[in-house]
């Protein structure tokens, strides 16, 4: 299609557009968010918000991620003002809070919102210049989840804060190919959220970075030789078969199936493992994302946020929607229909503080340690000129980091060495940058 | 003479076929199967087949979380409206192109089909702005006029071809006995043309139907589509199989129960003037 067809288009739509005008009665304000469990609770909570404001409707709109992302911005960046509240994540925030895209929340929200409240690690992301531009209405991070009874039976313990190296001869205790128990499983599938949110927020703990502070790919540094090295030694020595195809869920699969003897991933999958699906509910224990000693941990740091763009025209019932989804009466509402353990966690003090909770979630505790061990502004050993524990928060890093990840996940399967896969992310993160101004 | 076929040959070309028909139909039927395990028996390694519990609760969930029907009506209303908006502005720009051509038709039949070379997002923006100002987004109207453009060139393709096999000698003698343009087009051209125009309509609302980046972007609320509804069964932690494989099950069920009724027109008009 062309502009030419465009205008021709024009014609017709103005000779209709009179009867596209929507009523103009009650506020009606459209939320975009995406398909995840704790969205879905929110959507069917519904009522309580209609109970409450009266003179608001609220209209959904889920869609996949990638799918929402290429929505959202094309709508905030014409100033479509199609969505007045829009979920999206840690990486977008600072972009879009710096670009002028977003609403700044400091002011105008409930009086029992309460923002001294957030966990700080998790507000520090959020926030520009003193400006909070997104509500953070579920948090999570990263950590080891791994089986009691596999780890007795190889005579180890498990410490709180284990080490990559206790982790690996862990792992490689553990494994047991005839009765298809791998020692660990962790993400391998290419993509900048799957298996480069691991990748990165491991090579943290290595003291290795994406950039020096002068913008310059960092991919023939030593820190990440050893990093990309020792992940695919031990992959390939106690890995599932095919791991490079293996992003979240199908990890999710191997380990209520009893078939994992460790899996490093997001804390939000805790409540599954411990969950009705697991057939090893009872035996699962947590533990702190591994490090090296070098002072960061390899754990990453991921909320989901509500935000205002702010081409809304419906910005105070916006607001007051916001109040409400993430303040801390949502969290008794979520626990007195469906109790305690679903509660979306990861964003309040006060709900670490709530014996009830703390009783009904054993994770917590670990959960809200490991979102207090990651720093977004200064994620790595040495000083970075970005923010962002598993990502890097400019707006080009989404695509080169999925063309990194390919890089990766191609060597551990076995087509590439780490030393080529390393070359040519450094080669193509250059170039990239290059193109992009830095 | 003719060569004779031996039974040999006919089994062997029948067995070729057969395979080649299950190729073609297998993603649809691994959707389908997909769509009755649970999220565990969706991606097991290895890949289980027949022998597993089959549940309902995928599409029992499916229907819980949207509104299928809305959406439905949505596709058909966008799918079907886009078509024959376009068979009206495609049935006398192909007779002209067709009977009456010019110097330069043959270049603006190329001309018409290398808009399709343009990808979409090159126009993204303008076309936003344009609804913006407009006020139409979110609308069915909207995608009507957007689907029925994009689709354009194609239809009007296509029906030049089926055209281009009418004797001319026909219109002619219409013209003779006094008919006018509109009564030739009407009333002569349209009914020769009828397996043509039919097919033409049948592969537009297929191609309408499955159209998933315009129809994505330019809605929200009131006028998405099935694709929209397609969309909102992936989620951030990866995709959950079974459920996307319902609402896909859902969502061309429609366009396969069409595609299936109306096969002999579908094929009779794409092969409509092959053999001469």
């Amino acid at each position: 299609m062309t502009l030419k067809h465009a205008l021709y288009g024009a014609t017709a739509l103005t000779l209709v557009a009179g009867s596209a005008f929507a009523d103009a009665h009650a506020t009606t304000i459209t939320i975009a968010t995406v398909n995840n469990g704790d969205m879905i609770r929110m959507q069917g909570l519904t009522d309580d918000f209609n109970d409450k404001n009266p003179d608001i409707n609220v209209e959904w709109v889920t869609l996949e991620e990638n799918v929402l992302r290429q929505n959202v911005t094309t709508d905030i960046s014409t100033g479509g003002g199609a969505y007045d509240v829009m979920t999206i994540g840690t990486y977008e925030v600072p972009i879009w809070g710096r670009n002028g895209w977003l609403v700044s929340l400091n002011e105008g929200m409930a009086d029992d919102w309460n923002a001294d409240d957030l966990l700080p690690a998790i507000a520090g992301g959020l926030t520009i210049d003193g400006e909070l531009y997104a509500a953070p209405f579920y948090g999570e991070s990263s950590m080891v989840m791994y089986r009691k009874d596999l780890m007795e039976k190889a005579g180890l313990e498990m410490p709180d804060a284990p080490t990559w190296d206790f982790i690996r001869e862990a792992a490689a205790a553990m494994t047991d190919r005839e009765n298809e128990i791998n020692g660990i499983c962790a993400r391998g599938k290419a993509g900048w959220g799957e298996n480069m949110a691991f990748l990165t927020a491991m090579s943290n703990s290595f003291g290795a970075r994406w950039f020096d502070e002068e913008w310059k790919a960092q991919f023939d540094s030593e820190a990440w030789a050893t990093t990309l090295n020792f992940y695919l030694d031990m992959m390939n020595e106690s890995g599932p078969n095919g791991a490079a195809n293996n992003g979240f869920n199908e990890n999710l699969t191997l380990f209520q199936q009893g078939k994992c003897g460790m899996w490093i991933d997001a804390t939000v999958a805790a409540s599954f493992v411990t969950g009705d699906d697991s057939t090893v509910a009872d035996q699962v224990g947590f533990a702190l994302a591994p490090d090296t000693g070098l002072g960061k941990r390899g754990n990453w740091l991921w909320a989901w946020s509500l935000a205002i763009p702010a081409s809304s025209e419906k910005q105070e019932a916006a607001k007051a929607f916001i109040s409400w989804a993430t303040g801390p009466a949502y969290a008794e509402l979520v626990a007195s229909n469906e109790g305690w353990a679903n509660v979306p966690p990861g964003t309040r003090t006060s709900l670490y503080e709530n014996q009830e909770y703390l009783d009904a979630a054993p994770f917590a505790k670990m959960t809200l340690d490991s979102i207090n061990s990651a720093d977004p502004t200064n994620p790595t050993v040495d000083p970075v000129p970005y923010t962002g524990v598993q990502f890097v928060a400019i707006p080009e890093f989404a695509g080169i980091a999925s063309e990194v990840g390919q890089q990766f996940s191609d060597a551990l399967a076995g087509n590439q060495t780490a030393e080529q896969a390393l070359a040519n992310a450094q080669e193509l993160t250059t170039e990239e940058m290059e193109a992009a101004g830095y | 003479m003719a060569r004779a076929i031996t039974t040999q040959k006919k089994v062997m070309w029948t067995a070729l076929a057969w395979a080649f028909g299950l190729a073609i139909f297998f993603p649809i039927l691994w959707t389908f199967l997909t769509s009755f395990k649970t999220e565990a028996t969706a991606i097991a390694d290895p890949p289980v087949w027949f022998l597993f519990d089959w549940t309902t609760e995928n599409y029992t969930a499916v229907q819980e979380r949207s509104n299928y029907p809305k959406a439905l009506m949505n596709s058909i209303i966008i799918a079907v409206g886009s078509t024959l908006l376009g068979i009206l502005i495609a049935v006398p720009a192909a007779w002209a192109m067709a009977f009456v051509p010019g110097r330069r038709t043959k270049d603006v039949l190329l001309w018409m089909l290398s808009t399709k070379m343009l990808p979409a997002v090159g126009v993204l923006y303008p076309l936003v702005l344009l609804a913006k100002w407009l006020g139409v987004m979110d609308s069915r109207i909207l995608l009507v006029v957007v689907l029925m453009l994009i689709n354009l060139p194609i239809i009007v393709w296509m029906l030049y071809t089926y055209f281009r096999e009418i004797p001319g000698e026909i219109l002619e003698a219409a013209r003779m006995d006094g008919a006018s343009l509109s009564s030739e087009i009407l009333y002569v051209l349209t009914p020769m043309a009828v397996p043509g125009i039919a097919s033409t309509i049948l592969l537009n609302i297929i191609l309408a139907w499955n159209e998933a980046f315009w129809t994505i972007l330019l809605t929200t609320v009131n006028a998405a589509p099935l694709t929209a509804f397609i969309a909102s069964f992936s989620a951030p932690e990866g995709l959950f199989y079974a459920k996307l494989s319902a609402a896909s099950m859902l969502a061309i069920a429609p366009i396969l129960v069409m595609g299936w009724f109306s096969q002999k027109q579908l094929v009779r008009g794409l092969t409509f003037g092959a053999v001469k």
